[in-house]
């Protein structure tokens, strides 16, 4: 046990330097951050209402503090929001809560590649064609499909003609919705369909092999080369403001890809999505362009939007409900959407004028739940969600300003609550020495165990998970030098009982203690876990990253009781120090007095 | 060694904590009122991250220290002083200020740092932990109450489950009175100190009931103790325990406390340190004088236990009462009679 507990303190040693992460990272009160001053903007210039910019901050909040276990403040200051993020130089979490707007649905009545063809840049044929290639691949909707994306079993077809695109935009992230039970009815909606993802990345040209045909797509054949250069070739007209046609022709995805443009709901929009190509590489992604119907639905119909797997396939989905007139008009959306040929069967989901998922309808859509499905990986699930779910500000912003700004807490009072500390622990030491005298060596022994791990433990999620150490966690921390103290002492105070009865060897009495002392403690514990998770789970922002510190020590204690505090006790056992009751052990004979002043009475039941 | 400390030390300790119930029921419920009192006719003095406050900004001619900026505002009558240097010079958040106070501590500052008070820019600024954290918090609070019922219930029993989570409310209701009628100031900080002392004062009352578990499980039909005997010795037993577990954990926030109020005259250190500094010694109090106590009354209108009870009232009385005192707890055999004089009979 000793030895394994080495080898988990020198694993995390080890890496702790390969990462070169030797210290952890701290919050906004020790470390300082960034603050970011938000104006909102409203389109004819006058005061945001309060309740606009109430419900404003709390989005933001929860935006900013989607991770959990960061440490960021959202404040409104006027007609401003100021947010704070620990860390210097956040520009992600900057961007991440500027260009947050309204989220629209809006029908999906064209699509093509983000970037006119740029001759000599862009490749026109795809790069790797497979043998299998299929040469009328349509350059809409089936031309960006994604052989991976097609978590419905019955859908044989996208996986069974891989073809080359010669569109530079790629193969998309194709995408799905239904209804949150997996219909059969999707057999009809075979056609998968561009989802894009907000990535602020240059194009890159790269064509890749597509793998999708579908009914539909043979229904709207179009040559790939006429798609290269007209973007509106093999586009459906009808029904598209010449304006939107117009704006489409011209749009430049890598120039001006829509973001923080405020689109009219009452109009129709040309916007940009991306795709990622699934990869994960930024490089990889290219843009792809839409006409968009009027927006039929906004994100403040979205009850509660969620990732999670689906069970029958494994897959990762999005999951998303709707309240108010929500259900009704995403039910009319979908139903809409669903009778219409390709792409215009696809529903585009509109974020601060960026495309950031365009997923196909299979079904029409009642009853207020969807799920959208589409090959997405753990990560691209969540954000997908985390967009869905807080991208509903009811405001449009403009950084205002950004300033570097030191802790809140002064390197002074921080000083003085370490040197505080470190007395506080000092007498701690001292405490249980005179108390415990040889058995305190243990007790000591593992609060240095139980710090060195606190610390690694806090310096490795520091540099994985973003954990950032604020006050009242480290007082937390010292704190939990309680609980982790209680442990050994109800140890102690059981082997001092089985002692007492002075009828067991030492070394026998210590793993008798154990087994009584194991399940309080174990017991204990829970508790305070119950209490950590709970709170972590429910609660935002400083509370969840408090409770985390709290579940982390919790663990650590009982790693530290089950595999150093008991097999050291067991080890001293066997020394003639301890077993023979040396005064200085801590089981002499006055704190084992019962057993000499009272020699053993008649058994007496209790 | 001798006396209290000694006996301390062997463990040998014996206090009547259940037999004087009434003693700790009055006390507790006089605590109960005057706190709901507190934070009726006070409130919580809510610090800036739940109210909002005033932020100054200024860029001093010459190089200043932090300490020399917090002193400054507080010597101008600001409780709660907030210090950030920026790239742009200092940022100062106190709570919020009237208008001719804002004036005032404008001119303090100006005066202070060589500047006119126009270069003191003042900006008012709203709560950053506002009611949907808080509210959030709350709800995560009764959930784990909740859930810790429903542990406790499944680990020992309904019984003990409504002890410990009526003895954990008593904790927050006294320390918040505590804050309510002494005026500090409630930060976020404060908050989760108080959720410290939620794990804390239950893991107290965890310990202590798995102890009276183990002890009364062996009550049956012939026993020489009752419940409430039983359930006393259990906390004897555990009472080393306790005041040393106790005493590890206050240590250290006792010198933090000690630090942050002398040498800094508002902060974080202050709020946390305080919070948990009160929280511990409620706590300790409540899973000794409340949570068993209540166990008690709850366990003794069970048909068996009150069996127990007047058997040995007819047979004994008194003498049952001394017999069964100081058992070892947890042995299986060999109870001593060394704490018998000790002891207290119910």
């Amino acid at each position: 046990m000793l030895l394994v507990l080495l080898a988990i303190i020198l694993a995390m040693g080890g890496a702790m330097f390969l990462n070169r992460a030797l210290t952890p990272e701290y919050g906004l009160d020790l470390a300082g951050g960034t603050t970011v001053t938000l104006q909102p903007i409203t389109p004819n210039g006058s005061a945001p209402s309060e309740e606009s910019l109430d419900l404003a901050v709390n989005i933001i909040r929860d935006r900013v503090n989607g991770s959990g276990i960061s440490d960021a403040e959202v404040a409104k200051a006027g007609d401003n929001i100021v947010i704070s993020v620990p860390g210097v130089g956040q520009e992600e979490v900057v961007k991440l809560v500027g260009t947050t707007a309204e989220l629209r649905f809006r029908q999906v009545l064209a699509i093509g590649p983000g970037t006119p063809t740029p001759p000599g840049e862009l490749s026109t044929q795809a790069p790797t064609p497979t043998p299998a290639a299929s040469p009328t691949a349509s350059p809409t909707s089936s031309g960006r499909q994604k052989a991976k994306a097609t978590p419905t079993p019955t859908r044989p077809a996208q996986t069974a003609a891989p073809g080359p695109s010669g569109s530079p935009a790629g193969r998309a992230l194709s995408s799905a919705l239904t209804n949150p039970s997996p219909a059969p009815s999707a057999t009809r909606g075979a056609d998968a369909s561009p989802s894009a993802k907000p990535r602020r990345n240059t194009p890159t040209p790269t064509a890749t092999p597509k793998a999708t045909a579908t009914p539909d797509a043979g229904a709207t054949p179009a040559p790939d080369q006429a798609a290269e250069n007209d973007p509106l070739a093999g586009v459906d007209t009808t029904g598209i403001d010449p304006a939107a046609l117009e704006r489409f022709k011209t749009l430049d995805c890598a120039k001006e890809n829509g973001q923080g443009a405020q689109d009219d709901p009452n109009k129709q929009y040309v916007g940009c999505g991306f795709d990622d190509l699934n990869d994960n590489d930024p490089k990889n992604d290219v843009y792809v362009k839409y006409i968009l119907d009027k927006a039929a639905l906004t994100g403040t119909t979205i009850d509660s939007a969620s990732s999670g797997v689906e069970p029958n396939t494994g897959a990762w989905v999005v999951q998303l409900s709707f309240k108010g007139q929500g259900p009704d008009q995403w039910s009319k959306l979908t139903t809409t959407a669903f009778n219409s040929q390709a792409p215009r069967n696809q529903v585009a989901v509109v974020l601060d004028g960026v495309v950031i998922s365009a997923p196909a309808i299979q079904e029409p859509i009642t009853g207020g739940r969807a799920q959208i499905t589409g090959g997405f990986t753990q990560p691209e699930a969540d954000e997908l969600a985390n967009q869905l779910k807080y991208g509903a500000l009811p405001l449009k912003f403009e950084k205002s300003s950004i300033d570097e700004v030191s802790s809140t807490l002064g390197a002074d009072q921080l000083r003085g609550g370490l040197i505080a500390g470190g007395i506080g622990l000092l007498l701690v030491l001292v405490y249980s020495m005179l108390y415990y005298r040889g058995l305190g060596v243990v007790s000591v022994l593992s609060l240095v165990v139980a710090t060195v791990l606190t610390y690694q433990s806090v310096v490795l999620l520091g540099e994985f998970a973003n954990f950032r150490l604020s006050l009242p966690h480290i007082i937390g921390l010292i704190v939990s030098i309680g609980i982790t103290a209680d442990s050994f002492i109800v140890y102690f105070e059981r082997i001092r009982d089985e002692m007492k009865e002075g009828r067991r060897s030492l070394r026998a009495a210590v793993e008798v203690a154990w087994v009584r002392a194991r399940r309080t403690i174990l017991i204990a514990d829970a508790v305070m876990f119950i209490a950590a998770v709970v709170l972590y789970f429910l609660a935002v922002g400083g509370v969840a990253g408090f409770a985390f510190a709290m579940g982390l020590t919790t663990l650590i204690d009982i790693v530290v009781v089950f595999m150093f505090t008991k097999p050291f006790v067991a080890l001293l056992a066997r020394l003639r120090f301890f077993a023979k009751g040396h005064k200085l052990s801590g089981l002499d004979a006055e704190r084992m007095s019962e057993t000499t002043v009272a020699p053993k009475t008649a058994p007496q039941e209790a | 060694m001798s006396g209290i400390a000694s006996r301390l030390y062997r463990g040998e300790v014996n206090v009547d904590f259940v037999g004087r119930r009434k003693l700790w029921y009055g006390l507790s419920a006089f605590l109960l009122l005057i706190s709901i009192a507190g934070l009726v006719v006070n409130g919580l003095n809510l610090g800036v991250e739940f109210k909002g406050g005033s932020v100054f900004s200024f860029k001093p001619a010459q190089t200043v220290s932090i300490e020399k900026v917090r002193g400054t505002f507080v010597d101008a009558g600001v409780h709660q002083v907030i210090v950030q240097e920026t790239n742009n010079g200092w940022r100062v958040t106190t709570e919020s200020l009237p208008a001719e106070k804002v004036t005032e501590v404008q001119n303090a500052a100006a005066k202070g740092f060589g500047l006119r008070q126009n270069d003191v820019t003042l900006q008012v600024i709203g709560a950053s932990w506002g009611g949907q954290v808080a509210d959030k918090a709350i709800q995560g609070l009764i959930v784990f109450m909740l859930a810790i019922i429903l542990y406790l219930t499944m680990a020992f029993e309904w019984k003990m489950a409504l002890a410990a989570v009526v003895a954990l409310v008593h904790d927050l209701v006294i320390t918040a009175g505590v804050y309510a009628w002494s005026g500090f100031e409630v930060t976020p900080a404060t908050l989760l100190g108080f959720l410290t002392i939620l794990g804390y004062s239950l893991y107290d009352a965890v310990v202590v009931f798995d102890m009276i578990k183990e002890v009364t499980a062996k009550l049956g039909t012939t026993s020489k103790v009752t419940y409430t005997q039983a359930a006393n010795d259990a906390l004897n037993h555990t009472l080393i325990r306790s005041l040393n577990t106790t005493l590890v954990a206050i240590l250290p926030v006792a010198a933090i406390l000690f630090i942050g109020t002398t040498l800094f005259g508002a902060g974080t250190l202050k709020d946390l340190s305080l919070s948990l500094f009160v929280g511990m010694i409620v706590g300790t109090y409540s899973s000794l004088c409340v949570a068993t106590p209540l166990l008690v009354t709850l366990k003794e209108r069970e048909p068996r236990y009150q069996a127990i009870a007047r058997r040995l009232a007819a047979t004994g009385g008194a003498g049952s009462g001394v017999k069964a005192a100081r058992q070892p707890v947890g042995a299986t055999a060999g109870g001593t009679p060394a704490g018998d004089e000790k002891r207290k009979k119910k």
